[in-house]
C-alpha cells in the first residue's frame, strides 16, 4: 500500500475542520494539537506495520477517538462549540456529534466556513493567504515562508495575528451572514493570490509552484460543494485558473527557467486542464454579471486554443483587454493589452501603445521595460533593445525574473554579433508578426 | 544466521521535530517504510515489532514502588522495536546504519538474542 502524495497535510485540513466543529473555534489550537497527535501515532504504528487500507479513515478514526477522550475529560473546565454545547453534554449525544462532525459532507460544510473565517477583511491579504495555507492546506509556516521567499518569522507573525483574530470570534463564519457576498469576494481574491503566488510567484521550484496551484484550484472547487458559493463568478475564477495551471509544464524550462508564452511548447500544455476550463467558463456565463475573472477566463481560454502565436486570435485578446480596462483597469492589464496590440498590428504599434501607458507603478516593474526591449529587437534596434532589457535585469525581483530577463541580454548580443558577420537575426525575428 | 532486536531511542523533541509538519512526517514515514521494505526483500526482517507508548509505569525494587511516566528525567527513550536476523552483529550494525532514526537525531542500539547452544 503505498500512500498517496500529500496525504498528511490534505488530510490535517480535513481533520482540524472537523475537531473545531466540535471544540468551537476559540479552541482551534487544541484542534490542531489534537490532529498533530492523530499524525504522531500513524507515523510511530505505520512505519512499524505498514500503511492500511484506508489511510484517511483510520486517520479520522483515531482523530475521533481523541477529540471524544478531550470532551470527557475537560468538559467542565473548557467550554466547546457553542452551537452543540447541549448535545456535548451528555453521553447519549456526544458519541454521535462526534461522528457527525467527521461526515465527509460536515467536513466541506466546515472548511468553506473557515476558508470564509480566514478570509476576514479586518486581517490583511497576506495574512488571509498564510493562514488558510496553514489551516486548510496544512503547509507549515517554514513551508510558507519559503514559498513566497519570506522570513519564517514573517510567516509566524502573520499566521499567529490571524489565528488570534480567528481564535476571539464566537463561531465560524455562517454562511447565512449579511456580510456573505463581500465576503465571497474577498474569498475569491485570496485564492485567486495563492494561485498567482504558485504561477508568477518567487519561489524558483517547480514543485513549490505546481502545490500552491494545486492548492488554490482545490480550495476553489469546494465552492462548488454549496449552491450558495457555486455562482457564475466562482466558475470563472475556476476556469481562468484550470486554463494558467494547463501551461504549467511548459512555463518552465528544463533549468526551471521561466519559458514565455510566446514561446513555450504547446505540445506540453494539459488538454484536459484546458478542456475542464473551458466547461467551466462555459457554465460561467449563466449570470448577467461580467466579472473580471471572466474576461480574464476569456482571454486565457483564447490563448489555451490557439495552436501557435500566429495563429491566435491577437484582436478579441485586446477588446476583451479593452472590457478589462473599463470594469478593472490597472497598470498591468494597460501592459498586457499594449503588447497584444503589438502582436496584431506590429512592434512600431506595440511600442506607441506602451510609451502611452502613464503609470509610475509601471516604473518599478521589469515586464513594461522588457515589453519595450521585445518590440524594440523585433523592429532590429539592438541597442534600445539591449538597453531596455538591462533596466528590466536591474528591477528583476527575485532569481528566476532576473536568470530570464538576463538570458534576454544575451540573445540580443548574440544577435548583434550575428549581424556584424552574416544574416540579420532581427529581420527574420521580424518577419514572425 | 543470528537474531538481534533493534531498539530505537529516540529523545522527545526529535520526535516532534521529525512531526513538524504534516509533509515532513509523510516523508519521515515513507522512509521508514522504504528502510522496513528493504530489510524484509533481503530476508532480515523477523519480527516487524511495535511501537511504543510514551508513556507508562515503572516498577521498582523490593517494595515494588509503582513510578507514573512520561520519564521527564530519561533522555532517550524507547519508541520501539523490531527483530532481525543477520550473520553477525557486524551485519546487524551495517543494516541498521540506513535506519531513518539516525537522520532525526535517534538512535538505534543493537542487540544480540542470547543463544543457547545445547
Amino acid at each position: 500500500m503505498e500512500l498517496s502524495e500529500h496525504l498528511f497535510r490534505r488530510e490535517s485540513g480535513r481533520i482540524v475542520a472537523a475537531l473545531v466543529r466540535i471544540f468551537g473555534v476559540h479552541n482551534l489550537a487544541l484542534a490542531e494539537d489534537v490532529a498533530q497527535d492523530a499524525f504522531c501515532r500513524a507515523l510511530e504504528v505505520w512505519k512499524v506495520r505498514g500503511i492500511p487500507d484506508n489511510p484517511a479513515a483510520w486517520l479520522m478514526s483515531v482523530a475521533k477517538h481523541r477529540a471524544l477522550d478531550v470532551v470527557r475529560r475537560e468538559h467542565t473546565a473548557r467550554t466547546f462549540a457553542p452551537e452543540l454545547s447541549r448535545v456535548l453534554e451528555s453521553e447519549w449525544t456526544l458519541a454521535p456529534a462526534v461522528e457527525d462532525a467527521f461526515a465527509g459532507s460536515t467536513i466541506r460544510d466546515e472548511q468553506l466556513r473557515m476558508m470564509f473565517s480566514c478570509c476576514d477583511p479586518r486581517l490583511s491579504e497576506e495574512v488571509q493567504v498564510a493562514l488558510v495555507l496553514n489551516i486548510l492546506c496544512g503547509f507549515a509556516a517554514s513551508e510558507i515562508a519559503s514559498a513566497f521567499l519570506t522570513s519564517r518569522a514573517a510567516v509566524e507573525k502573520r499566521i499567529s495575528r490571524g489565528k488570534k483574530s480567528l481564535a476571539s470570534s464566537q463561531r465560524l463564519f455562517d454562511l447565512a451572514d449579511a456580510e456573505f457576498e463581500p465576503r465571497l469576494s474577498a474569498v475569491r481574491r485570496a485564492l485567486y493570490l495563492l494561485f498567482n503566488e504558485g504561477y508568477h510567484g518567487a519561489s524558483a521550484e517547480a514543485a513549490v509552484r505546481s502545490d500552491l496551484c494545486e492548492e488554490a484550484i482545490r480550495l476553489t472547487m469546494l465552492l462548488f460543494e454549496s449552491p450558495q458559493t457555486a455562482v457564475p463568478e466562482t466558475h470563472a475564477l475556476a476556469a481562468l485558473m484550470h486554463l494558467h495551471a494547463a501551461k504549467l509544464p511548459a512555463r518552465l524550462d528544463s533549468e526551471g527557467d521561466l519559458n514565455p508564452l510566446l514561446e513555450q511548447d504547446r505540445s506540453q500544455w494539459d488538454i484536459h486542464l484546458v478542456q475542464q476550463g473551458l466547461a467551466l467558463l462555459d457554465r460561467s456565463a449563466a449570470g448577467s454579471v461580467v466579472s473580471a475573472f471572466h474576461i480574464e477566463a476569456a482571454i486565457a481560454a483564447v490563448h489555451a486554443t490557439a495552436r501557435s502565436v500566429e495563429d491566435t486570435d491577437w484582436g478579441a485578446i485586446v477588446g476583451l483587454y479593452d472590457r478589462l480596462m473599463a470594469i478593472a483597469p490597472s497598470p498591468v492589464v494597460a501592459l498586457n493589452r499594449a503588447i497584444a496590440i503589438g502582436q496584431r498590428d506590429g512592434p512600431r504599434a506595440g511600442l506607441e501603445a506602451l510609451t502611452a501607458i502613464a503609470a509610475d507603478r509601471l516604473r518599478s516593474y521589469p515586464f513594461y521595460p522588457a515589453a519595450i526591449g521585445e518590440f524594440e529587437l523585433r523592429r532590429g534596434n539592438l541597442e534600445s533593445a539591449r538597453e531596455h532589457f538591462s533596466a528590466a535585469v536591474r528591477l528583476a525581483r527575485n532569481d528566476a525574473e532576473r536568470r530570464f530577463l538576463e538570458k534576454r541580454v544575451r540573445q540580443v548580443d548574440v544577435g548583434q554579433r550575428n549581424i556584424e558577420s552574416t544574416a540579420s537575426v532581427a529581420g527574420s525575428r521580424d518577419g514572425r508578426n | 544466521m543470528s537474531q538481534f532486536l533493534y531498539l530505537y531511542r529516540m529523545t522527545d523533541t526529535a520526535r516532534q521535530d521529525a512531526m513538524g509538519t504534516p509533509e515532513r512526517a509523510q516523508q519521515n514515514m515513507q522512509r521508514w517504510m522504504a528502510w522496513m521494505n528493504d530489510l524484509d526483500k533481503k530476508g532480515h526482517l523477523k519480527d516487524r515489532g511495535q511501537p511504543l507508548e510514551r508513556t507508562g509505569k515503572v516498577i521498582r525494587g523490593q517494595q515494588k514502588t509503582v513510578t507514573d511516566g512520561p520519564f521527564t528525567e530519561a533522555k532517550d527513550l524507547v519508541g520501539g522495536f523490531t527483530l532481525v536476523e543477520a550473520r553477525d552483529i557486524e551485519q546487524a550494525v551495517e543494516l541498521s546504519r540506513g535506519c531513518p532514526i539516525l537522520d532525526g537525531g535517534g538512535s538505534v542500539e543493537v542487540r544480540p538474542v542470547m543463544k543457547m547452544d545445547m
